[in-house]
């Protein structure tokens, strides 16, 4: 696996600065096909019958396996699967291998489907967008799972589109506790075409858009664990600049790993914003196990043991 | 009467300070706003929803950080809370 293609540090910087990568339109047509064929479309659902029952007797048909919890991901599907074919596509290999390293464990999978205006007409129900949240619970921990979400198909506006929002990852809350923000600047909406992966973050803030088109839109998530420290585990050149001119700056920068790191997203705030900057340092730090790491001086200040 | 709610989340606690998050409910049933239905905020300020009729009643406190978290983030937390009252139908 020598020639594996994995991620180069602007791209790990990009992961740890905004909690997600994008590669639009990288799955073959092929394996989009078998997955939708695999995964099967909803019935249109009988008067009165509940949305929710429609979903589960998709998933309940789908050619997709229950796989327990822990399981090594590279056991977790069957050869010659559409999933376990994407997951083998060098591209994705690498990416996983840098992100959660080789020998990743599977956490969890799940087909997210968001039926169009007539069914709910149908089988009732509100049709409404999911609140944004933060998956699974309060993750106090140093490094990070890997969600992948596939979308078989092209995704347009209409269809609602995973909606995220970039740098919320190193946020501590407690999933939907959140719900309350309707709406938060810099938000981005999956439009896509078919075969785009979104690899995230399992921290970053997200929800189901809601799907006003007059067709199903389906996506598959799965998530997974490293099973190794996540230290120096992708194409780690170039190594950290020295410090750089900060606040009075009169010549443009070159993108580097801390230019991109100290870049700030719409919604932050004034104060906290630079906590996020400190947080992104630390992850660096942890990722690259070099704990004297710093961008723009923010934690060479606090660190200063002449202060201590 | 009905109430319309406005949440706006500032960038410093100022409420003429940029708005960087929002929410909007609807006691009438008229609208039925909801997460994602919007990428610009409908203010830019607090103090431009005041321009318009809205009525701030409750606003985020200014909390100290505790001695060991300071780094740690979590809530947006420059919140307003704004109301209009209306006539129900």
């Amino acid at each position: 696996m020598a020639d594996l293609p994995l991620l180069g540090s602007l791209d790990m910087a990009r992961f740890v600065a905004r909690g997600f990568l994008r590669f639009d339109g990288v799955v073959p047509a092929e394996i989009n096909d078998q997955f939708l064929t695999e995964a099967g479309e909803a019935d249109y659902p009988k008067p009165g019958q509940k949305m929710m029952r429609t979903y589960g007797e998709l998933l309940h048909r789908a050619q997709i396996p229950e796989v327990a919890a822990a399981t090594p991901l590279s056991d977790a599907y069957p050869e010659g699967s559409a999933v376990a074919r994407l997951l083998a596509l060098p591209l994705v290999k690498g990416a996983i291998q840098s992100l959660v390293g080789a020998e990743p464990v599977f956490d969890h999978h799940f087909l997210h489907v968001t039926f169009p205006p007539a069914y709910y007409q149908a089988g009732g129900g509100e049709h409404v967008s999911q609140h944004t949240h933060q998956d699974s619970t309060i993750d106090p921990t140093a490094g990070f799972d890997l969600q992948i979400m596939y979308y078989p198909h092209k995704v347009t506006r209409d269809m609602g589109g995973t909606r995220f929002i970039p740098g919320t990852h190193l946020r501590r809350v407690s999933e939907v506790a959140l719900g309350r923000y309707q709406n938060i600047a810099g938000q981005q909406h999956m439009v896509c075409e078919a075969g785009t992966l979104l690899f995230l973050h399992n921290g970053i803030w997200h929800g189901g858009g809601v799907n006003h088109s007059d067709r199903t839109r389906t996506m598959f998530k799965v998530r997974m664990n490293p099973s190794r420290p996540q230290v120096r585990l992708w194409d780690v050149e170039p190594k950290a600049q020295a410090q750089r001119p900060i606040f009075l700056v009169k010549t443009p920068q070159p993108e580097t790993v801390e230019s991109i790191l100290m870049t700030s997203e719409p919604w932050f705030e004034q104060d906290t914003g630079r906590l996020e900057f400190v947080n992104r340092i630390k992850l660096w730090r942890h990722l690259t196990g070099d704990p004297t790491y710093d961008a723009d001086y923010w934690m060479g200040r606090l660190e200063n043991p002449a202060r201590a | 009467m009905r109430q319309k709610v406005l949440v706006l989340y500032l960038a410093n606690s100022a409420l003429d300070a940029p708005t960087v998050a929002w929410a909007v409910y609807d006691g009438t049933g008229e609208t039925r706003p909801m997460a994602g239905d919007n990428d610009k905020p409908p203010y830019r300020t607090g103090v431009d929803a005041l321009k318009d009729g809205w009525r701030l009643f409750q606003a985020a406190q200014i909390l100290p950080h505790h001695r060991g978290e300071e780094f740690d983030l979590a809530y947006l937390k420059y919140e307003f809370f704004f109301e209009k009252l209306v006539e129900a139908a």
